[in-house]
């Protein structure tokens, strides 16, 4: 639970950006996929086409009650899908990315990218 | 209306750490799998040439060539690269013990080093990727031990079975479980 400072600190910086940019198109940012441990989650799932909830862990270098919390807020908001079996005794989790999942990378990626280019710009 | 200097940072930042992730998480597959089917596939090609060679130099020479093909794989590129790292050196030992064997006249312990050396080279540089890797490089070391300890007449069959054969069946089924 001691990430949810460090969560609430990043929603904020996300307002300010949001203001910074006014009602335009571009500035609906997804805050959903921002967050970096989600901003990994889903990532790592568009290059693969499942990761198990250590290989995942491994990869982000996150805690378990950390990756499993935002895994749930990614799979709450359909962005992944998330089995659960077993591999002889040991409960495996594997998972997946979803169409809506792939679609929010990539709006959140062309949103970067504007932002790039509004600087490049001026 | 123009975006203010840090906004344009962070992006990029985030564009960094997208890349990083996905540059990482794809070397959980390093090693791909229709890759391996075809350079399976050249195995076997080679082995069927490499028996047909009347002397040992050309049987060697059609060996070594298809190794040149081996080592020029998208696994030593891109994702792949730390996979590389540790895939190399086993490889280089190989090179170097191929032309001292070949001094000695030891042709038939051959293909049980090469397929020592190339299960070893999987057996580390497995450890960056999926489980299966290095189980596929356990393997190849299996064949490769039978080569050097069985009769000399095996180490041709054992090194279709072995470039040809581990190849093509663990190319699939790391294709069909890890996309790709």
């Amino acid at each position: 639970m001691a990430k949810q400072g460090a969560a609430r600190k990043t929603e904020a910086m996300e307002h300010g950006l949001k203001s910074e940019r006014g009602g335009s198109r571009a500035a609906e940012l997804d805050r959903l996929i921002h967050e970096r441990v989600r901003l990994g989650i889903v990532s790592a799932l568009a290059v693969n086409d499942s990761l198990s909830f250590n290989q995942l862990k491994a990869l982000l270098k996150t805690t378990d009650g950390n990756l499993s919390v935002h895994a749930r807020r990614l799979e709450e908001a359909q962005y992944i899908t998330c089995a659960k079996s077993f591999e002889g005794r040991i409960p495996k989790t594997e998972y997946r990315l979803t169409a809506a999942g792939r679609r929010a990378l990539e709006r959140y990626l062309d949103h970067m990218e504007a932002l790039i280019h509004a600087t490049r710009q001026g | 209306m123009v975006a203010p200097r840090p906004l344009h940072d962070r992006a990029l930042d985030n564009l960094r750490f997208i890349r990083q992730t996905m540059e990482r998480a794809g070397s959980f597959t390093a090693v791909p799998g229709w890759g391996q089917v075809a350079v399976g596939a050249t195995a076997l090609a080679a082995a069927f040439l490499a028996a047909r060679q009347p002397t040992p130099e050309l049987w060697l020479a059609t060996w070594l060539v298809r190794k040149a093909y081996a080592v020029n794989d998208p696994i030593l590129s891109g994702p792949g690269r730390r996979f590389g790292l540790s895939f190399l050196p086993p490889m280089v030992v190989g090179g170097l013990l191929t032309v001292v064997l070949y001094r000695a006249g030891l042709w038939h312990a051959l293909p049980g080093t090469w397929l020592l050396l190339y299960g070893t080279g999987f057996v580390t540089g497995g450890a960056f990727s999926v489980r299966i890797v290095p189980v596929m490089g356990i393997c190849f070391m299996l064949v490769g031990a039978a080569a050097l300890f069985g009769p000399a007449a095996w180490g041709h069959w054992l090194m279709a079975a072995g470039f040809g054969g581990l190849h093509v069946g663990f190319g699939v089924i790391i294709a069909r479980r890890y996309g790709g």
